[in-house]
């Protein structure tokens, strides 16, 4: 195992703190950004954008629906707008308006859920999302996004906005290791090389990065060199980097804070049974919904550990043909 | 820039030519709703020839008004008065619902980009008009945004969500008209879920109310100019209409809300249309 560049496992910027910079940014370069937001701007950082161009935030009070329908009108007269909530409600309450107002027309309207996953902590399950990158994937024509850290949060929060067409990107509340520097490019719908080995492929989205790369240095005290990727594309997935892994590696994990029925890790199966089946194992929350806690006593207990990646690995690598 | 007519014989002619090909597009296409259509010919009628500005012959022309049919199953209507006014050909109306058609059963900016908005699942149009009156003040143009919406539409909640946004945030470059044609699909609006008093609510959410026979030609036009003089708050038409009006038994039919008149029924309503 070689990694690409120096792991410290050092805590930077909650991904949702990313966001909300990243929309300043782009507020000072493009007039066309305009944010929308549901009483949550504190939360969502977007009230950063909201000091600096009151004039191009719009508060909609505490009604997701009407806001991402209202984004679907801002973009279809020219505007970039980014609306913003916590996952579980811009997508579950949104999700009639996202497909009629931004997928189905095609629209470029920008959805930013925050408070993904269980990591949100002590709020407990109705404020988590761990169905958000099942919804976003089903809409037709969108792109999904589940950066990992705030470097590569402000960095695709502008490939988001030049990108035409809607988006949807997903945000976290705890604070996420970095694991970029300014010199990391990224491209939409290409994975990031962590770590080059041939043993088994780790492939991780959001805050199980940074896990995965956690289990890479504990398989190689084990003698395994593990590939680590950075999935912060979900949708369109990154199929060559799946088809190499398949191939040169015979083995792959897929970790996510989701539900593992129906999130990244099926998606890698399904380009994996069509390129080059290989042994697979899925690390994420099993059918059922978490409680309230802090976030490393859940991700603990449901299983969203290096500990529980490198299992999974050692399972993959004995099945391999 | 279309030219304006208020010349109420030209807008009668207009309204009768709809009609008959509302009547012949729907007999065509086997299924569709013809009650619903009716009901809101004069009110696009009166809309496209004579209150709104907008070019057919440059449809994205950005300072355009915009016109959503959020009662998006009423298609027909869209489409004939549409075509009538050039965005569109008169002479493929009949080809509406079927494979590839630019008339789709329910309006589709793919197939028709002239539309301002695919819709068809109720409730949308209103926030739709509203973010685009909202980047309209930020561009600084007089763009208003009108969206027509059936009175059982209003049963969803997300229309009372975006009723609020609009009388808060003064949003007075919208323009809501509700199609009172007083049926839906499953029978009596006053059965299934009655909406009065429904001047009432709308007043309650800060919008200023006008209610209009959706069938007079001068008060609707009368009612469009109230609307646009007025500052600060957004404006609602209440239009009493009837559903299937002008042809008379498909007038106040709950049947007619969403089947196809046969042959026979097409040839009786042509036949009243003249």
């Amino acid at each position: 195992m070689a990694l690409h560049k120096k792991f410290e496992n050092k805590l930077g910027a909650a991904t949702r703190e990313a966001f909300g910079k990243a929309l300043v940014e782009l507020g000072r370069t493009n007039k066309d950004v305009v944010v929308c937001d549901a009483d949550l701007s504190k939360s969502t950082y977007t009230n950063g954008f909201q000091k600096e161009f009151p004039e191009r935030f719009f508060q909609c009070g505490i009604a997701e629906s009407n806001m991402v329908a209202i984004g679907g009108g801002l973009a279809a007269s020219g505007k970039i707008p980014f609306v913003a909530s916590f996952s579980a409600f811009v997508l579950n309450k949104g999700f009639e308006q996202l497909r009629i107002t931004a997928a189905f027309p095609n629209k470029n309207l920008k959805v930013v859920g925050t408070h993904s996953g269980i990591s949100i902590g002590e709020d407990g399950p109705s404020q988590m999302s761990i169905e958000d990158i099942s919804l976003a994937t089903s809409l037709a024509g969108f792109t999904v996004l589940c950066p990992a850290d705030e470097v590569s949060m402000m960095a695709l929060c502008k490939a988001a906005a030049e990108h035409v067409g809607p988006v949807f990107i997903r945000a976290g509340r705890a604070k996420a290791a970095i694991l970029y520097d300014d010199k990391d490019d990224f491209k939409i719908g290409q994975a990031m090389e962590l770590s080059s080995g041939r043993d088994v492929t780790l492939i991780g989205t959001g805050l199980m990065v940074a896990e995965c790369l956690k289990a890479a240095i504990l398989l190689e005290a084990e003698g395994i060199a593990a590939r680590v990727l950075d999935f912060h594309t979900i949708k369109p997935i990154d199929r060559d980097a799946i088809e190499r892994a398949a191939k040169e590696t015979r083995a792959i994990v897929v970790a996510e804070e989701h539900l593992v029925d129906c999130g990244l890790g099926t998606r890698v199966a399904q380009v994996v049974a069509q390129t080059a089946p290989c042994a697979m194992e899925f690390v994420g929350i099993d059918n059922r919904y978490a409680e309230s806690g802090t976030p490393e006593e859940l991700l603990k207990k449901y299983g969203l550990v290096a500990s529980e990646i490198v299992a999974e690995a050692r399972k993959a690598i004995a099945r391999k043909s | 820039m279309f030219a304006k007519t208020t010349d109420s014989n030209e807008l009668k002619a207009i309204c009768l030519r709809t009609r008959r090909q509302i009547i012949e597009m729907i007999t065509a296409a086997k299924s569709g709703h013809p009650g619903g259509s009716l009901s809101a010919v004069e009110i696009l009628v009166t809309l496209y020839h004579s209150v709104m500005r907008h070019d057919p012959t440059n449809p994205k022309w950005p300072e355009r008004d915009r016109f959503l049919l959020s009662k998006g199953h009423a298609c027909p209507v869209l489409y004939a008065v549409m075509a009538d006014c050039g965005y569109c050909p008169v002479d493929q109306l009949n080809t509406l619902r079927q494979l590839g058609s630019m008339y789709q059963g329910h309006p589709d900016v793919r197939f028709l980009p002239a539309l301002e908005a695919s819709t068809g699942s109720l409730g949308e149009g209103l926030s739709l008009a509203i973010g685009m009156a909202l980047a309209a003040k930020l561009d600084g143009t007089t763009t208003r945004a009108y969206v027509v919406l059936g009175d059982g539409e209003v049963q969803e909640g997300q229309i009372w969500e975006a009723a609020m946004f609009a009388g808060f945030h003064k949003v007075d470059n919208v323009c809501c008209i509700v199609d009172r044609n007083k049926i839906q699909l499953d029978g009596f609006v006053s059965d299934i879920m009655d909406l009065s008093p429904l001047e009432d609510k709308w007043r309650a959410f800060n919008w200023h109310v006008i209610e209009v026979d959706g069938h007079d030609l001068a008060a609707l036009e009368a009612a469009f100019a109230e609307a646009e003089a007025t500052k600060g708050k957004p404006t609602v038409l209440i239009a009493n209409t009837i559903k299937g009006k002008g042809v008379s038994f498909m007038e106040n039919n709950p049947k007619f809300h969403g089947s196809a008149p046969t042959k026979e029924e097409m040839e009786k309503a042509l036949a009243e249309l003249v």
